[in-house]
């Protein structure tokens, strides 16, 4: 395998009493999609909120063991949760974009991290909704409200906010689960061109969605990984009897 | 087989019961149609008689001398001026009481705070204007000794005047905004809060730029049930506004719309009498007018 770009190192979380990530070592590699399939509340979310330090927003969680951003400890007294989100930006199932003009939103990240000159948010905005592949819709509408939009014209223009900061990382939580075909389609082409410049992490219900779009894919089971493994060795030949049974459809 | 029941008796309650909710209904419908009757009737004789301009135009208010005069304006202005400020002084407080609330008490610190909060709607409003005349008027008046101290020209009111009005008025919105405005700040979706904090912004950035501006229309519907409930108080700030009418400037005694059909209604007879319904149906457009706005607010965010 090639340069891993995220690693965990015996990752351990727990809601109060309960234990939602049991020893998770996984070694992401840089510039790969990565697909984390599973039944319901197997954990997946809360692995990927593990990456960008969102679980800590919620009460009662406590975490052991580590994860590393090429190789710096994240959780480390020397990691700044704001730089580290700057790094690891996130798409979220529900297209979300803030009330405000698609401009605005876009320009929202950059902002936060101090870009304060009109030309290079121009600049920023421009090539974000490009690489989005949002731009040709909406160049001609950006200061309107971005609550106006399709589902997925949305779902774009989120990815393009999230791209907006430059992150290094993209973690996706089902973004497509709210989508209807087509756009599904639009995002999925989106999620294989971005991943020359981008590591991708993408939580999905869809098996075909996994196979199609991913490099690498790791099967989760009750806060457990049960294999991590290329997603056409996974899919084709599983090496545990419960993944098996998990990709060809026999559970979950 | 399922056997629906569908005997005479059923059907007979079901009638009765339709009436019913029909008729209570029509109640409300009733009344506040007969409000808006009764009001113009009352209302409108003295705007004829006396001339609109004589009575919303002019300052003089002087309903008892021999060339009798009726001029609202101040009184109109105090109104207006009151509600302002009032809703400039208690909206930031409430507000930020509610994002405290919504957004970052600990849970102990808000259940302290909201059963304060739901205290402080169920007190009466004369309460509030006896508590003002005991301990905020005879602030004012030490504070207006100060400033008025060289003055030959400044009547001296005890106290009792617009400032003490509306920071009586300011605390009794309290309650509207707080919880109108931490209930449209609890609706936003977490999510969307979660997606400005997973662009690195910081938990304050997000209240102000995300959640806030998320929960505008909320927010707004809060300011304008606030002014609706400063507009109609009369009982609290009777008592610490000094009743005079004047124009409403900070240490002046004054006199609201609602205070001068309060304080006059009493004895008042013939023309006197008739325009003092003519503030009253002025203060009733101002409530329509503020229920209209709410309620396109209220459209327009269905409509989102
Ligand atoms: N805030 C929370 N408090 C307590 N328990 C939680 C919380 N969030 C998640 N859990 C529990 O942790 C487990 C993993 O949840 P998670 O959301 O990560 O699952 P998931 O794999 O993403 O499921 P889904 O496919 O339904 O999104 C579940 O059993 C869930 O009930
Ligand atoms: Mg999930």
């Amino acid at each position: 395998m090639s340069q891993s770009k995220i690693s965990t190192d015996k990752l351990n979380l727990y809601y109060g009493a309960k234990h939602a990530l049991k020893d998770i070592t996984i070694k992401i590699r840089s510039n790969t999609v990565t697909a984390l399939i599973g039944p319901s509340g197997c954990g997946k979310s809360t692995f990927l909120r593990s990456l960008n330090r969102m679980n800590e927003l919620t009460d009662g969680v406590r975490m052991e063991g580590k994860v590393y951003l090429d190789g710096e400890d994240i959780y480390g007294p020397k990691m700044d949760v704001t730089r580290l989100r700057k790094r690891v930006g996130m798409v979220f199932q529900q297209p979300n974009p803030f009330p405000m003009s698609i401009y605005d939103n876009i320009a929202y990240g950059p902002k936060v991290h101090g870009v304060k000159n009109k030309e290079k948010l121009d600049e920023i905005v421009e090539r974000s909704l490009k690489q989005a592949a949002i731009w040709e819709e909406v160049e001609n509408q950006l200061s309107k409200t971005a609550l106006g939009l399709s589902g997925g014209q949305k779902q774009r223009l989120c990815i393009a906010r999230a791209l907006a900061v430059e992150p290094e990382v993209l973690l996706m939580d089902e973004p497509t689960s709210a989508l209807d075909p087509v756009s599904t389609l639009k995002v999925e082409e989106l999620i294989s061109r971005l991943k020359s410049q981008y590591t991708i992490v993408i939580v999905t219900h869809n098996m075909q969605q996994a196979a199609r779009v991913s490099d690498d894919t790791a099967f989760f089971l009750m806060g457990e990984m049960v294999e991590f493994d290329t997603t056409a060795r996974l899919f084709v030949h599983p090496a545990d009897k419960r993944t098996q049974e998990y990709v060809t459809g026999k559970f979950g | 087989m399922v056997r629906y029941r569908t005997d005479t008796r059923t059907r007979t309650v079901e009638k009765a019961a339709r009436i019913i909710f029909s008729l209570c209904a029509f109640t409300a419908v009733a009344a506040v149609f007969s409000i808006t009757i009764y009001m113009i009737a009352n209302g409108v004789p003295a705007v004829l008689q006396a001339g609109w301009k004589e009575i919303l135009f002019s300052s003089v208010w002087q309903p008892a001398a021999q060339e009798p005069s009726f001029g609202i304006l101040y009184v109109i202005l105090t109104s207006v001026v009151g509600t302002f400020l009032a809703v400039l002084l208690g909206v930031p407080i409430g507000l930020f009481t509610a994002v405290f609330l919504a957004e970052a008490a600990p849970g102990w610190l808000a259940a302290v705070i909201r059963p304060a909060v739901e205290l402080l709607a169920g007190i009466p409003s004369v309460i509030y204007g006896v508590l003002g005349m005991m301990i905020l008027n005879p602030f004012m008046y030490r504070l207006e000794q100060r400033i008025f101290a060289d003055s030959w020209t400044h009547q001296f009111t005890g106290g009792a005047n617009l400032l003490s009005a509306v920071i009586v008025l300011a605390v009794m919105i309290l309650p509207t905004v707080i919880s109108i405005s931490e209930a449209a700040l609890r609706a936003v979706p977490p999510e969307l809060k979660a997606s400005s904090l997973a662009l690195g912004a910081s938990p304050v950035e997000t209240i102000f730029q995300v959640t806030i501006p998320a929960a505008r229309s909320g927010i707004l519907a809060a300011v304008v049930l606030g002014v609706g409930r400063a507009v109609g108080e009369a009982m609290a700030i009777s008592l610490v506004s000094g009743n005079a009418v004047n124009l409403p400037l900070p240490f002046c005694s004054v006199r609201f719309l609602t205070t001068a059909i309060v304080s006059e209604m009493g004895y008042a007879g013939g023309l006197h009498r008739q325009v003092l319904f003519t503030i009253g149906l002025v203060l009733f457009v101002f409530i329509m007018m503020i229920n209209g706005i709410l309620s396109s607010i209220l459209k327009g965010e269905k409509r989102q």
